[in-house]
């Protein structure tokens, strides 16, 4: 939690400091783990106050699908499996029953699909349709333990990895999905397996899975880590 | 009985007696004018540096609204974050003083009263058209006025809108899907955007013309946002 002292600090400075030196000004080293105390207690609120585990997102009509979404990834070249039939997603941390799943297992589950709109925090939007397994079915699966309280995605895409909150896991929307617009989930997006919610920003939602972990300590995330909202609820 | 002399030249006017001052504005509302101005600001520099990320409104591969700034980043001096994420992160710190600096005035002005003078209502319309032929030159006197005149009210009153027009399409932008019927209600997230943008330049519409109009019309009303105390060529109050 944010301090109260810190929080009126940066009340104080933020408004000269704004007007007087902002030329593209982050905030230097003084303001800077201010507004990332203020961003944390935004996370809070964000997750206590505004997010609900039982309100979906608005579904949209395939008609209203966007040909084409932006890919993004941090590798240099587009992360493909070299010997897609060997992937295998490691389910694992505060479990009763670490998995390993196959493609196979993961669509012999039950099937989410739903067709919704997609933000990035760029400020684009996109309706694409997605297809995947609850998160919450693999988290009943391998018996996720009372003491897991965040959930860790990691990706074969140059370690991009990201740290989530059980509430927005657990959510009924969040989906590891392994299709996308009736298709099989394409290299440029994500294939084998992403992340998917419509609750979440883009960055949020991690491409290329390798493993889901569960944690009691709250974990970072490739762009959080460099001072992007972590909570990143939409 | 004796007789005056008569001087050679018209005497010189008697020395304007200088104006009583008035009381006019409480330390809260002069406190919060003045954060309100530079979260404002500060809010709009990092709002043009969010606004560099996707520098247009509409959907992807979608249409896009009417917008003069499509594709366009704004210059660096304008802009306050240095990248997306710093935008962001001062963007959702300052929201925060800007709700609570609005919660405060509005509270100040529905508990003393001072709505009154403020709040354009239906019965201001005559006298709206009666300022307006004023500062048009079809009218000659001052019409009489309270603490504000008519066509002050009416830009009060819409400014206040405004802000929390703001607030509403800023929280319709930022959790589009927690708040998805406040989203649809401006046309969904990129209108709600689009809507948000707007708001940058009918603040800063205001603030040139407000700035200028104190310069010209009231200097006085300057020092009274800052003491509080009024000495100018309006102390009635109503």
């Amino acid at each position: 939690m944010i301090d109260r002292r810190a929080f009126l600090r940066l009340a104080a400075g933020a408004g000269p400091a704004s007007l007087a030196a902002a030329c593209g000004w982050d905030g230097g080293n003084a303001v800077r783990p201010l507004l990332l105390d203020v961003s944390r207690l935004n996370d809070w609120v964000g997750e206590k106050i505004l997010f609900s585990q039982h309100r979906l997102a608005p579904q949209y009509d395939i008609a209203q699908r966007a040909t084409r979404l932006p890919s993004y990834f941090i590798s240099p070249m587009m992360p493909v499996l070299r010997d897609p039939n060997a992937w295998r997603l490691q389910v694992g941390g505060l479990v009763r029953q670490p998995l390993t799943l196959s493609i196979d297992d993961l669509q012999a589950m039950p099937r989410t699909t739903y067709t919704v709109k997609h933000h990035c925090v760029e400020g684009w939007s996109a309706i694409a349709t997605w297809h995947g397994v609850a998160l919450s079915a693999v988290a009943a699966r391998c018996g996720m333990l009372p003491q897991a309280r965040y959930v860790r995605f990691d990706s074969f895409d140059s370690g991009y990895s990201n740290g989530w909150d059980l509430a927005s896991a657990m959510h009924p929307q969040t989906i590891l999905a392994y299709g996308m617009n009736d298709n099989p989930l394409p290299a440029s997006h994500g294939a084998p397996l992403r992340l998917y919610s419509p609750t979440k920003l883009g960055y949020k939602m991690t491409k290329y899975l390798v493993s889901v972990t569960f944690t009691a300590e709250r974990p970072g995330g490739y762009w959080e880590d460099q001072g992007y909202p972590w909570f990143a609820g939409v | 009985m004796t007789a005056t002399p008569v001087p050679k030249s018209p005497p010189p006017p008697p020395a304007r007696p200088k104006p009583a001052a008035v009381k006019r504005h409480h330390w809260i509302v002069r406190l919060t004018h003045w954060l309100t101005f530079v979260v404002l600001a500060g809010m709009i520099m990092s709002g043009l540096q969010i606004y560099t990320a996707y520098a247009r409104f509409g959907e992807r591969d979608g249409p896009s609204y009417v917008n003069a700034f499509e594709g366009h980043g704004f210059p660096h001096w304008s802009r306050l974050g240095g990248w997306l994420a710093g935008g962001l992160n001062w963007h959702f710190a300052l929201m925060w003083p800007l709700i609570a600096g609005g919660v405060v005035y509005l509270s100040y002005l529905v508990v003393s009263g001072e709505w009154r003078s403020l709040l354009f209502r239906p019965r201001d319309i005559r006298g709206a058209i009666e300022m307006q032929k004023y500062y048009l030159r079809l009218r000659k006197d001052h019409p009489p006025q309270g603490k504000h005149n008519p066509l002050q009210k009416l830009a009060y009153t819409f400014i206040i809108l405004l802000g929390v027009l703001s607030v509403l399409t800023g929280f319709a932008v930022y959790k589009p899907t927690q708040f998805s019927w406040l989203t649809a209600l401006f046309g969904g997230f990129q209108g709600a955007r689009y809507w948000h943008f707007w708001a940058v330049w009918i603040f800063t519409g205001f603030l040139i013309v407000h700035v200028i109009l104190v310069f010209v019309v009231d200097p006085a009303s300057l020092r009274a946002m800052i003491s509080g105390w009024y000495r100018g060529r309006f102390p009635s109050h109503d």
